[in-house]
């Protein structure tokens, strides 16, 4: 899923003008399931600019399936209408849509979408995935190097992991390499460590506007 | 075996001379005042020195730039080169203009992390890695190639002029996954490494055992390694070593005897000096590396102790 936290409230309270009518988004999917921007946290945003010592004409809350999809941005036309100012509660994504499809529209974001990544147990998210294009988990024993060291290393580790942690942060972050070596040991595959590496092809990452996917077989005329 | 560049450390471990190298930190400003003096202290008491590049992820003059400035006062630098600050465009671009103003060695490096140093919030780069850039500045000398596969040269019709450098890379026998670090070598040996310079060497016993393990795969064969020493000055700086810098062991017999001597500095140069007398007993080490961190004026004491001066005249 995408990881999202909110914003401070101090710094979203800088985006809205006093005495404007403000419609809190929130987003149903994952910023949902992390506990960022789901129906829950519109009502306790809701809440707290009714309560803050800046006064806003109108305070209202919703929450659709998924602001990432055109599909479901309708539905909440008629509130949007009545508003100033929309705060969207979904990641970069949605707030881009929600942007685009009311574009008459101010939108702000109320959090910062951080990673794709997973649950670890009670309010422990952590970065899987980078989206680099460029899959080779199948020769690293389906842990990434790219996300879990913090340079990056395809032909890691390097000399800071010490005790299996990341000399990053020694107390908190494992060396994602010790842990790519352990899953490989584990499957007798440590041989695959030994091969060198190339150069990544960065192109196939973020590195020249939006990556867009296009399916042929898909389109419809 | 054929010498693969200009340098004068590649003479030097060619003739089985025991080499001797030390670093060169750059300065924060122009004022060279501090430089000159570390300078003077190295001149003609080491073989070449290595001129870090923002080490620590701290801004400073350039590894380039400190390093022709050192070349100009009489010392052979081996530039450092790191892949947290530059692209695979820019790496090769400083190689080519580094080696074009007579600079001969290279260290490739992957680089401290961005936030130990004074920018913690700078993009990194990595675009590649250590291994990858090892095999790149071979690639550049051997096959006169970009690592693109471009020919190094700038029409169809003209010669192919590879900067022939002497590559070396680090290793650090004392960091998780024990099991792995020599293999980790081997790699760096297999992508074209001319030289290794280990992390600072306190735990003897365990270096031995790694070097067994690089005898065995016939490593030192394939490469030159220098064993990294750093003089302890004091029991404190022993303690922060043990306690804060990733990669360092530094076992209790040392804390004890430095805490225990009369004279803390003067005991750091002796175990700095038993060290040295031992590594070159041992099968597979070439050389030392001295990394008197800001206490420069040290390193003409341990290699005259050593019985390594006067250094041999490298020919040019």
């Amino acid at each position: 899923m995408i990881v999202a936290n909110q914003k401070p409230v101090k710094e979203i309270l800088e985006m809205l003008p006093e005495n404007s009518k403000l419609l809190v988004v929130g987003c149903d999917t994952c910023v949902t399931v992390c506990l960022a921007g789901g129906e829950k946290e519109v009502k306790v945003l809701c809440s707290t600019l009714k309560m803050v010592e800046k006064k806003f004409k109108e305070v209202n809350g919703t929450s659709i399936e998924r602001q990432c999809d055109k599909e479901f941005l309708n539905e909440v036309a008629p509130l949007v209408q009545e508003a100033d100012i929309i705060i969207s509660m979904a990641c970069g994504a949605g707030v881009q849509m929600m942007s685009d499809y009311y574009s008459g529209k101010v939108v702000v974001p109320a959090l910062n979408t951080l990673f794709m990544g997973s649950n670890e147990g009670a309010g422990y998210w952590i970065e899987r995935c980078l989206g680099c294009g460029d899959c080779i988990l199948n020769i690293t024993g389906g842990i990434c190097p790219r996300t879990r060291c913090s340079k990056g290393l395809l032909n890691g580790p390097c000399g800071g992991s010490q005790d299996g942690k990341c000399e990053v942060d020694p107390e908190n972050l494992e060396c994602g390499w010790n842990l790519i070596y352990n899953r490989l040991s584990e499957l007798g595959k440590l041989d695959i460590m030994s091969e060198i590496r190339p150069p990544q092809d960065w192109s196939k990452s973020h590195d020249g506007g939006p990556r867009r996917v296009i399916r042929e077989d898909v389109k419809v005329e | 075996m054929s010498e693969k560049t200009k340098s004068k450390l590649e003479k030097l471990f060619a003739k089985g001379e025991f080499v001797v190298t030390a670093e060169l930190g750059p300065p924060k400003s122009i004022d060279m005042g501090v430089l000159d003096k570390k300078i003077e202290a190295l001149k003609g008491v080491i073989d070449a020195a290595n001129v870090t590049d923002n080490q620590t992820a701290i801004v400073r003059i350039s590894s380039i730039g400190t390093g022709l400035y050192a070349k100009n006062a009489g010392i052979d630098p081996i530039i450092q080169m790191t892949c947290r600050d530059r692209n695979r465009l820019a790496i090769q671009a400083d190689l080519l203009g580094a080696y074009l103003n007579g600079i001969q060695n290279v260290v490739c490096l992957t680089g401290d992390h961005q936030t130990f140093g004074n920018h913690p919030g700078a993009k990194s780069v990595y675009d590649i890695d250590s291994v990858q850039l090892i095999r790149i500045v071979k690639d550049m000398r051997d096959k006169g190639i970009f690592q693109c596969g471009d020919e190094i040269k700038n029409s169809k019709k003209a010669e192919i002029l590879p900067p022939k450098f002497f590559i070396g890379g680090a290793s650090n026998p004392f960091v998780e996954p024990f099991n792995w670090r020599v293999v980790r070598l081997e790699k760096k040996v297999n992508a074209g490494v001319d030289f290794i310079q280990t992390q600072c060497i306190y735990d003897m016993d365990r270096f031995s055992e790694f070097m067994k393990e690089v005898v065995d795969r016939g490593l030192h064969e394939k490469v030159k390694i220098l064993a990294g020493v750093t003089p302890i000055k004091s029991v404190g700086m022993a303690k922060y070593m043990k306690n804060n810098v990733a990669g360092v062991i530094v076992p209790d017999k040392i804390i004890n005897r430095v805490e225990k001597a009369e004279d803390a500095k003067a005991e750091g140069i002796k175990i700095c000096v038993e060290q040295i007398q031992q590594f070159k007993e041992t099968k597979g080490v070439a050389g030392v590396h001295i990394m008197a961190i800001e206490w420069e004026q040290v390193v003409k004491d341990i290699v005259e102790a050593a019985g390594l001066y006067p250094r041999p005249k490298g020919e040019k």
